[in-house]
């Protein structure tokens, strides 16, 4: 056990607040709608005729909707849909923005100026507008539809940054070296260049996350979602129709606005973590913090100031 | 001829992500007398840019001077408050770093550099008195005074680092610390570049403390050497000892390790071995591993210093006279 | 004694002209000549330094070699094959045969991908066999280069070897994959000084035990003289002196590359030296264009007259095995 305390992963977390809290929050939350079963009995479709609106209780933890649903059941296993569509969201997004991305910023040339066209276009256009048109059009969407429209929308941002990327590390040695070798494109840009963008992919996926969560919640919560599913935003966008707010029955929004807050702060977190794993000024100020942490102990210990010295040169 | 700058007993140490420490200058100690040229030679990690950023205390965290003096016209750098080095900073020492594209802005004119340097040590705050200050620099170092409203990427590599050394010598500082100027340059800018350099010294009457790995071109320029390796002076002596006498198997070994142009074509074999990670020292002596003449004080205790009529060396088993 | 020797690379009229500029709307673009007229052979197992400084156009001969450039002009063969027109599997031949070492250790390898595969990648492309005799024969590369032992060493990250170690494993790459001619574009100038010596040693070991052909280009000629047989001047995109690298370097004969000689270091000479060359404006070195007219180095030549301007001049041997482009005459 201790071995795996001393690990490197876990002494990165251990010296790093922020992923811990960050990656705890997210298990959490993953752990909470992926083993819906376990933490609730109750089915979230099951009405409780003689329930309405009832305050929170010991059977119902966070209380009943106006139509007589547990909030909780509902929080949990609403989740679930929630939480992939934001999954499938930010994949469609990094497909793209790979396939695009690194493929432009490789070839250059016409191919290039083609693709970045395309993306400057499809970035001019709003996101929300676009959602909300095609929510009318088609008189409500259903999840999955929602994240297939964020994931079309959003690739461009995420392509224009693997392009930059891709383009300078094009012109690294051992990419000349791969292609004197005679590798073939496809696989220098897969295996060679793109391996050496991970942390920025990551990322991408993790902020495309948490915009489709949001993005999905806010459609749903309009009226633009699908009415008989059960996700994170038809119970708020329910909540608001029976009048939860004017009523005072906060426990029913209290279920999906808790799950995305600490959803989107666990992931937000965990995306500063891989900024800080990526950017090595970031690591100095870590590694020195943790450094004056060990001398302050030290000079307790044996009374001296020498570190009063060190502290006056760290502004410098 | 009295010192200018002496360093005593300095060490400088990177701190790192484990919570322990590399002590990447071991107990430095040399001395640079006024109008003197001294010349540290070693290879990469050895030291040497950790020891030119000490002296005007530019160390950003991972790195602290843990130990030691900089002595500098009676003053000791190292304890001195930062308000008092900034002042030090550019008028009394002054530092051409290795890449003059990393030191020159690139979104402000030659004329406008000048100018913020004049103005930011308070020797003029006029645009007009400042760019004729400049102008005298340029032509100093050769670069027509038109190329002052030209931005940095205009100039060529050599120029620029012409310019970069007309900044350096604005305020007339009394040393002028060369962190490897001319390495990324071709040889006959480099050589034209040090020499105007030396017509300077002997115009302006400066220090130099010059930083490179180029022995063979650090013998033709400076009057005293120190060899640097694995963070210690391993010795310090007049070039012309280094050259015919080294001690120190390193400083044999490097002196080796440059093909001449002169006469036979014979095998060389530079020095076995790679550059010791400042991670593991071992114990005794740190050139161990790639020294030719170890004996057995060399695996155990670490050399005491020696010195010499000019200089000192740290060997166990130096090398005789001949 | 000379034996009969085997021609490998030909290169024959080279010309590399380049556009430059011409990306805002209205400049105009302008042509810049990097090659003019290169000419020269490469024989099995001797090693051919290019010289000359930065901007001269070393690396663009090299890049042309390994097909990164089709040049204007001229042509460029191997084992009397055209380079630039060769298909499939005469293409695979090629880059198997011709391969090039990068100046920079330290972003040549992935940093992602241990040694081992980086060898494994040219044995799966040209030399395919079961995993045993693959790791075999890694071994015995490793070994070649001095990367010892190689099990350690093979699985190793770039970022764990030192700059030498890399400069080796690079060379063991190019052994895997069964190079014959080694393009080496200045190798060991970013590496410590201790271990070039060391790198060109191997080089050496690879050129006398195992035949092959290297074409060393670098701005520094005392290494060239180490390492070299024969040895190019290059200015401005121009050949101004080559043939056997002791005699040009011991006794040059163009003001240029006396120039070049008397502007490196010398630690056994004293005082100041007076360079050989003519101060302009820049001193640095000349660019030439296609409307470019005479030598290319008369602007800093001490010794240059009327027609050095106006006439490109002619190839002339000087002694044995040394030839120069120059009118000047002792």
């Amino acid at each position: 056990m201790k071995k795996i305390w001393n690990s490197n992963i876990m002494r990165f977390f251990r010296n790093s607040p922020k992923t811990s809290i960050g990656a705890i929050l997210v298990i959490i939350v993953l752990l909470l709608t992926i083993g819906a079963g376990m933490f609730t009995s109750i089915d979230p479709t099951n009405r409780f005729a003689d329930e309405y609106h009832s305050l929170p209780s010991p059977t119902h933890i966070l209380g009943t909707t106006q139509l007589g649903n547990d909030v909780f059941a509902q929080t949990l296993y609403g989740g679930r849909i929630s939480i992939l569509v934001g999954i499938f969201a930010g994949v469609i997004t990094v497909l793209l923005g790979i396939i695009f991305g690194i493929s432009s910023g490789y070839f250059g040339g016409r191919y290039d100026n083609i693709i970045t066209s395309i993306i400057n276009i499809i970035m001019v256009v709003p996101n929300i507008v676009l959602l909300l048109i095609v929510a009318a059009l088609l008189d409500g969407v259903s999840p999955f539809l929602i994240s297939v429209i964020i994931g079309l929308t959003s690739w461009p941002w995420n392509a224009r940054v693997l392009r930059a990327q891709t383009m300078s590390l094009r012109n690294r040695e051992f990419v000349y070296s791969a292609e004197t070798l005679g590798e073939s494109k496809l696989r220098i840009m897969f295996m060679e260049i793109m391996p050496n963008m991970l942390s920025i992919i990551s990322s991408a996926f993790v902020s495309t996350l948490i915009y489709a969560i949001t993005a999905s919640a806010t459609l749903e919560f309009i009226g633009f979602g699908d009415p008989l599913s059960c996700t994170w935003g038809i119970m708020l966008f329910n909540a608001n129709k029976s009048g939860a707010l004017t009523s005072g029955a906060w426990w029913e929004l209290l279920g999906p606005i808790s799950g995305i807050v600490i959803f989107g702060a666990g992931l937000t977190l965990i995306n500063f973590s891989i900024d800080e794993v990526s950017n090595p000024k970031l690591k100095a100020q870590r590694i020195m913090r943790a450094y004056y942490k060990v001398k302050k102990m030290q000079a307790k210990s044996m009374g001296k100031l020498k570190l009063n010295n060190a502290m006056g040169r760290k502004s410098a | 001829m009295s010192d200018l700058l002496t360093v005593k007993g300095l060490s400088v140490d990177y701190v790192t992500a484990k919570g322990g420490h590399v002590r990447a200058v071991d107990n430095v100690s040399f001395s640079i007398k006024e109008g003197q040229s001294f010349g540290l030679a070693g290879e990469s990690g050895c030291g040497k840019s950790t020891i030119a950023y000490s002296l005007m205390r530019l160390h950003r965290p991972p790195a602290l001077i843990s130990e030691g003096q900089i002595i500098f016209c009676g003053n000791d750098i190292v304890q001195m408050k930062e308000s008092k080095v900034q002042q030090l900073r550019w008028s009394e020492i002054a530092m051409v770093f290795q890449s003059a594209m990393n030191c020159l802005n690139p979104v402000i004119t030659l004329e406008r550099q000048f100018f913020e340097i004049f103005r930011y040590h308070g020797i003029t705050n006029d645009k007009k008195v400042s760019r004729k200050k400049a102008e005298e620099l340029l032509s100093v170092v050769g670069i027509p005074a038109e190329r002052l409203k030209d931005y940095p990427h205009q100039y060529s590599g050599g120029m620029r680092q012409r310019a970069v050394i007309a900044m350096a010598l604005a305020l007339r500082p009394k040393l002028l610390i060369l962190d490897e100027p001319t390495t990324a340059l071709d040889t006959v800018v480099q050589r034209d570049i040090l020499q105007c350099i030396y017509d300077l010294k002997k115009e302006l009457k400066f220090s130099i403390f010059f930083i490179t790995h180029d022995i063979s071109l650090m013998m033709e320029f400076c009057d005293t050497i120190g060899i640097m390796y694995a963070g210690k002076i391993v010795e310090q002596s007049s070039s012309e000892n280094i050259l015919h006498n080294p001690k120190h198997p390193y400083s044999y070994g490097l002196k080796n390790s440059f093909p001449s142009l002169k006469g036979e074509v014979k095998y060389m074999e530079g020095i076995p071995g790679t550059p010791l990670d400042l991670n593991t020292i071992p114990a005794g002596c740190r050139f161990q591993d790639r020294c030719f003449k170890t004996c057995n004080d060399c695996f155990t205790k670490e050399p005491e210093i020696s010195t010499t009529d000019d200089g000192f060396f740290y060997c166990h088993n130096p090398l005789k006279a001949g | 004694m000379k034996e009969e020797k085997q021609k490998i690379l030909g290169v024959k009229n080279v010309v590399m002209d380049f556009k430059v500029g011409g990306k805002a709307l209205l400049s105009r673009k302008k042509t810049l000549r990097a090659l003019n007229d290169i000419t020269f052979d490469l024989y099995k197992g001797e090693a051919l330094a290019i010289v000359g400084e930065s901007g001269c156009g070393k690396t663009t001969i090299c890049r042309i070699a390994m097909k990164f450039y089709n040049p204007t002009s001229g042509t460029m063969t191997f084992e009397n094959n055209d380079i630039h027109k060769l298909k499939a599997q005469e293409l695979k031949n090629y880059r198997q045969k011709v391969q090039m070492i990068f100046q920079d250790p330290f972003s040549s390898l992935n940093p992602l991908h241990n040694i081992y595969y980086h060898l494994e990648r040219p044995l799966k492309l040209y030399h395919p066999s079961d995993k045993t005799t693959m790791k075999k024969k890694m071994d015995e590369y490793l070994t070649l280069v001095g990367l010892v032992p190689p099990d350690e060493q093979g699985s190793k990250n770039p970022h764990q070897l030192s700059g030498g170690q890399r400069q080796r494993a690079y060379l063991a790459r190019i052994l895997a994959v069964g190079a014959e001619v080694i393009f080496a574009d200045e190798p060991t100038s970013m590496l410590d000084v201790s271990i070039r010596l060391g790198i060109l040693n191997l080089m050496n070991k690879l050129k006398k035990e195992n035949n092959k052909s290297f074409i060393f280009i670098t701005h520094d000629i005392a290494t060239a003289r180490y390492f070299a047989d024969r040895i190019i001047v290059l200015y401005a995109g121009h050949m101004v002196e080559w043939g056997d690298v002791n005699k040009v370097i011991v006794n040059p004969a163009h003001p240029y590359t006396k120039l070049l000689v008397t502007a490196a270091p010398d630690p056994e000479r004293e005082g100041v030296v007076e360079l050989p060359v003519l101060k302009d404006k820049e001193s640095e070195v000349t660019v030439w264009t296609p409307e470019s007219k005479g030598c290319p180095f008369k602007g800093r030549c001490p010794v240059a007259e009327e027609r050095c301007s106006i006439e490109l001049p002619q190839v002339r041997e000087v002694s044995d095995g040394q030839f120069i482009r120059c009118f000047h005459k002792e």
